[in-house]
């Protein structure tokens, strides 16, 4: 069983196509990143993937639930971390955490628990009892993930996770993404190329809802004929049919 | 504890821990009561003004209070709606019943605490306990649920730049102009006091005040304008939250 696959998933909204036939099968523990310009439909992607937004035509399975007929079942199989970040900003650390986990149908008890394993698993011991607006935003970033962790999902998104933060911040979620390989399903999407190279297993890049190109990143250099993944990227996006 | 509870209880942090609710919630009505009550004790007997006597003045006070539970409301819901916090609920397993209960249960004893607040504040200020007084605290619960519907639906179709201007300006003057708190909505009669009289401010004012005066009677057709009001405003709120949920 794939993870997420999709065949022929579209979205028009009026008369432009936003996801355009997109046919992806992502194995179960896989990074997998979405690469692509603005505007290229990775966002549209992950919104119909998670249920978020109805699908013009086409078809997705996520752990073999379909978003069209098993939404409920979906959503409790996944978890986004949205670009921004994501948290409620009165409540301390542990609340947030508790929270989601509340949401997700935990008990008390359970949620008291999980929380305590993410604040350990994320160093957020000192943090802890600090409401999420006085953080900065790499502690909010990371709050937002863990949130994104708590509920056990098996398919995680995350929206341009690195966006915004300083390079300390940005390797230290490095770290923690490469840490959930082969545990849990992530869909990565970002603008950082060095960063789809660096965490992926496979990359797909996208151009105005098409899905160019996938494979490893020396996968994609081989099929552009190019030395750098900057490269590969520009040509790939840039080509007019799919390889 | 089930999802809604859960919600709940986020949402009432949220709010608690805002000071914008200590301020417009608490203090502003307690500041308003002490300042009318002090100009009533410098009006003389002769002038027969009894609208700022403290049997009259306080449910007045108390209904303009629970307006800026519409504030609170709307802020919250525009606030998730407008950031991303929205894409995390939205895509958790919680259904639109249970985001709504969510978001109306904390506002529930947020608004009787500050009735009782206000009325605890009256005693202060001469007014004699009964248990009319209960009555009129009781009466505020579907009053409660009036500006709570208000909130829900400013929440739900505002932003939350707009909702502050919605809420915590529009709405609370037109409820304060339009209830006879401030003015006899009579003195000034004509197509002023008929357009008063079709909103549920002045409604939701006098059934504190018959309920303190303990004509029961008078306190049903009320309440029915603020039920009514309640009702549709809040179906109204829930259709289009939904809508907004489901759209693209």
């Amino acid at each position: 069983m794939y993870a997420i696959k999709t065949e022929k998933l579209t979205k028009k909204y009026k008369d432009k196509t936003v996801v355009d036939n997109l046919d992806l099968k992502i194995n179960c523990g896989e990074v997998y990143a979405l690469l692509g310009v603005n505007g290229a439909g990775k966002t549209t992607t992950i919104k119909l993937l998670s249920c978020l937004v109805k699908p013009t035509a086409g078809k997705a399975w996520l752990m073999g639930k379909s978003i069209a007929d098993d939404e409920t079942e979906v959503k409790q199989l996944i978890s986004i971390s949205p670009q921004e970040t994501s948290v409620a900003p009165n409540l301390t650390v542990r609340e947030n955490l508790e929270f989601i986990a509340g949401i997700f149908g935990f008990s008390r008890k359970e949620a008291k628990k999980k929380a305590d394993k993410m604040i350990k698993d994320f160093n957020m011991a000192e943090i802890e009892k600090s409401r999420a607006k006085t953080l900065s935003g790499g502690w909010q970033r990371r709050l937002s993930i863990a949130m994104s962790l708590i509920s056990q999902p098996k398919v995680l998104f995350l929206d341009e996770p690195t966006l915004g933060l300083d390079v300390f911040a940005r390797r230290e979620l490095w770290r923690l993404i490469d840490s959930l390989k082969g545990s849990i399903t992530v869909i990565l999407t970002t603008h950082y190329l060095e960063e789809a190279e660096a965490l992926s297993d496979r990359i797909g890049i996208m151009s105005k809802g098409v899905l160019k190109a996938q494979g490893s990143a020396q996968e994609l250099k081989k099929k552009a004929g190019t030395e750098s993944f900057e490269e590969a990227f520009v040509k790939l996006a840039e080509s007019e049919v799919q390889l | 504890m089930s999802r809604s509870l859960v919600f709940a209880l986020r949402n009432t942090k949220e709010i608690m821990r805002d000071i914008l609710t200590l301020v417009f919630g608490v203090l502003f009505p307690l500041v308003l009561l002490i300042l009318l009550s002090a100009i009533d004790r410098s009006i003389p007997p002769q002038a027969q003004m009894t609208l700022f006597e403290i049997n009259n003045l306080t449910p007045g006070v108390s209904v303009f209070g629970l307006s800026f539970i519409s504030l609170f409301t709307a802020t919250i819901v525009s606030k998730d709606r407008c950031t991303s916090f929205i894409l995390r609920l939205f895509t958790s397993p919680l259904k639109p019943s249970q985001y709504l209960i969510g978001y109306t249960l904390p506002l529930i004893p947020v608004s009787l605490l500050q009735t009782v607040i206000c009325y605890l504040a009256a005693f202060a200020l001469s007014l004699k306990f009964s248990l009319n007084v209960l009555l009129a605290v009781a009466v505020n619960i579907p009053v409660a649920l009036l500006f709570i519907s208000i909130g829900l639906l400013c929440g739900t179709v505002f932003n939350d730049k707009i909702v502050g201007g919605v809420c915590g300006a529009l709405l609370t003057n037109l409820s304060a102009w339009l209830s006879g708190t401030w003015f006899d909505l009579s003195l000034v009669g004509g197509t002023f006091e008929k357009i008063a009289n079709l909103f549920p401010f002045v409604h939701a004012v006098n059934a504190g005040r018959f309920a303190l005066s303990g004509e029961y009677l008078s306190i049903v057709p009320e309440l029915l304008w603020v039920a009514g009001y309640a009702l549709v405003i809040g179906a109204v709120a829930v259709i289009i939250f939904n809508i907004k949920m489901k759209q693209d």
